[in-house]
């Protein structure tokens, strides 16, 4: 991908479309980033990554597939809400020395590269802690953050971090109000109760949590956890705004930026179609 | 964040367990005020656990001194751990849940809760890191043979940190039916609550068999710490005299309180052997119970404010008085407790308690093999 298409990412800052439930007269054609104008597109495609060497260069390639918003794992040694394939990224990146400073620098880094797409770091609040909450928040994003998602912060918690907050199958309904009173742009479905990584099947406790959360909020609702295949992109964006994929884009992206953009144009064709 | 102990504890959790901490919480409560839920947990401790435990002077181990055991070795599974996990089994019914999941490391809490879930029928899974079911052998044949279910967590240290981790993994994906029955006063609330007041049964026995005894409180307590759930329910029943000296021994390789920092471990704040980023650092202790990198939030408080303080023994100061507590008073200490007894002799008061939270069965290879 040449810097000239990268400089013509497809979604404009803040927030990637999928927000207006489908309504099709809101949305204005745009560039794919190759001289054509195709048809919008939908639904969102939110990829996850972890922090690395590599990682600029893959959050390139899964814009170029197709994705409209990149997550940076700022790997924490004790990720109680990720399953084996993220926790062990998150090993290898602290193995590759991939603390704070470094995912900051990781960060600015992919925002080079990627001028308009929304990125997001995803991590723990130890991190936070240790860094000062705070400046965590203003440091992210002078280095291009977004927004911020912190895994084991619940919503209500910490209100001065702005945040994209999570809400599961389990959150009561007062709890979902909370959240989508407090989210930053949109609202993260968490599809099931459990840790990342792939599952066989879409969750069933989706379409009860948008509808949920459909009555408290106007905000883009992006579906997460248990999402790896075309079909369960396609399945869980008829429901959602938009879908967020991590384990398996994480599989992927350890065979290689060219790999990735094949993966993450599968599920970009999925939304698509 | 509302936090439990001064800036200590709160609930760092994915949103998923928001929910099932404040069933929780809900159903604590409920259950404290139960007469029923009190009486049933007494009875079973007496006819079931074996309370209330002894004291026993211990002459010989301290000459000079009037030292005092207070025996958990001899509760019903060889450690106080059981204490706790009555009480958290006898909860998890109240709740309707009748899959238990625990970590364990030495082994002894995950003993304490198939034993209950087996005396109530509940199904139990224990996750056991690998490198402590190679060193806890005996208690991994006793769970089996309990009928639980102990997986083998194969990462990291493979000590008591990742089988926590994975503790509460599986909690997060089987919330609905499970009940995470965690063995020291760690964890997100109302765990450390939890978990200490069903452990404060030691402290008050305690002082009150010391009275009978002595007809005076001890000058000082003491109580290994490593998640510190004996401390905790030892100082419980001690921290309202501050005439009594209060301290918690740690392993020289996992002094979350001595060389800790603030960070967020397992759901909440606490102090942690951490580095500057917030990274949780590898523990490395003889003893399996004492090899974690966390410690309870109430014990950085009751640190940071001065009521209890917090020192170190090594490996080989616990080994030494594990042997010289066998060859003197004829009691097989587990290696945990073996860290407090180590300190003993050094003080400059004359009357002294120790909780002897478990017995040493569980360890005789690893101190045969140094």
């Amino acid at each position: 991908m040449s810097e000239q298409e990268a400089a013509a990412g497809p979604i404009p800052n803040p927030l990637p479309p999928g927000g207006n439930q489908g309504s099709e007269e809101t949305r204005a054609d745009v560039s794919r980033g190759r001289g054509e104008t195709v048809a919008v597109r939908p639904k969102a495609l939110a990829v996850y990554l972890m922090c690395g060497p590599e990682a600029p260069a893959l959050a390139e390639a899964a814009v170029q597939g197709g994705a409209d918003l990149v997550e940076l794992g700022f790997p924490f040694s004790d990720p109680l809400a990720d399953g084996p394939v993220i926790r062990r990224a998150a090993e290898r990146a602290l193995g590759q020395g991939m603390r704070t400073g470094p995912c900051l620098e990781c960060l600015a880094a992919t925002r080079e590269r990627l001028p308009d797409t929304p990125l997001v770091p995803m991590t723990y609040s130890s991190l936070l802690e240790a860094y000062g909450w705070e400046r965590f928040g203003s440091d992210a994003r002078s280095a291009g953050a977004t927004s911020l998602i912190v895994a084991d912060l619940p919503a209500a918690e910490r209100p001065e971090v702005r945040r994209v907050q999570l809400v599961a199958p389990t959150s009561t309904d007062e709890r979902l109000a909370v959240a989508a009173a407090s989210t930053e742009g949109w609202l993260y479905l968490v599809t099931l109760t459990g840790t990342t990584g792939a599952r066989s099947e879409l969750s069933p406790a989706l379409a009860g949590l948008v509808a949920r959360a459909r009555e408290r909020t106007d905000l883009p609702l992006y579906a997460g956890f248990g999402i790896s295949t075309p079909d369960q992109a396609r399945a869980a964006a008829e429901l959602a705004d938009g879908v967020v994929v991590g384990t398996r884009a994480v599989e992927v992206a350890e065979e290689g930026p060219a790999a990735l953009e094949k993966y993450v144009a599968s599920l970009r064709g999925a939304l698509d179609s | 964040m509302e936090l439990t102990y001064g800036e200590y504890g709160g609930r760092f959790v994915p949103e998923t367990l928001v929910p099932a901490l404040d069933e929780l919480e809900a159903g604590w409560k409920e259950a404290l005020g139960d007469p029923a839920y009190r009486a049933e947990l007494d009875d079973l401790s007496r006819s079931y656990g074996g309370r209330p435990t002894p004291l026993t002077l211990a002459e010989r181990f301290a000459p000079g001194k009037r030292l005092y055991l207070k025996r958990e070795d001899l509760l019903h599974t060889g450690a106080h751990k059981l204490n706790n996990a009555l009480g958290q089994a006898l909860l998890a019914l109240r709740l309707g849940k009748r899959r238990i999941v625990a970590e364990t490391g030495a082994g002894q809490h995950g003993v304490a809760t198939a034993t209950v879930c087996a005396r109530f029928g509940l199904d139990c899974v224990v996750y056991m890191g690998s490198e402590d079911m190679r060193r806890q052998r005996p208690n991994l044949e006793r769970m089996a043979l309990l009928g639980a279910e102990v997986r083998p967590v194969e990462f990291g240290t493979r000590t008591l940190k990742e089988a926590t981790s994975e503790a509460i993994r599986d909690w997060i994906t089987n919330v609905e039916d499970t009940h995470y029955l965690i063995g020291s006063c760690v964890g997100p609330s109302p765990y450390p609550e939890i978990v200490r007041e069903l452990q404060s049964v030691i402290g008050r026995e305690a002082r009150e068999q010391m009275l009978a005894a002595e007809g005076r409180l001890p000058e000082v307590a003491l109580a290994c710490v490593g998640g510190g759930s004996n401390a905790i329910g030892l100082f419980a029943g001690l921290v309202d005299d501050a005439e009594v000296r209060l301290v918690g021994v740690e392993a020289g390789g996992a002094a979350s309180l001595g060389s800790g920092r603030p960070a967020v471990l397992h759901g909440s704040r606490s102090s942690v052997l951490a580095d500057e980023d917030g990274q949780v650092l590898d523990a490395e202790s003889i003893s399996a119970g004492l090899d974690y990198p966390g410690v309870g939030p109430e014990h950085a408080f009751l640190r940071d404010s001065g009521r209890a303080e917090y020192v170190g023994a090594t490996d080989e100061e616990a080994l030494d008085a594990f042997r010289r507590l066998a060859r003197t008073e004829g009691i097989l200490p587990a290696l945990e407790p073996s860290h407090a007894l180590a300190r003993v002799a050094e003080l400059e008061a004359e009357l002294v308690l120790v909780c002897l939270s478990g017995r040493g069965d569980k360890d005789l290879a690893e101190v045969s093999a140094r």
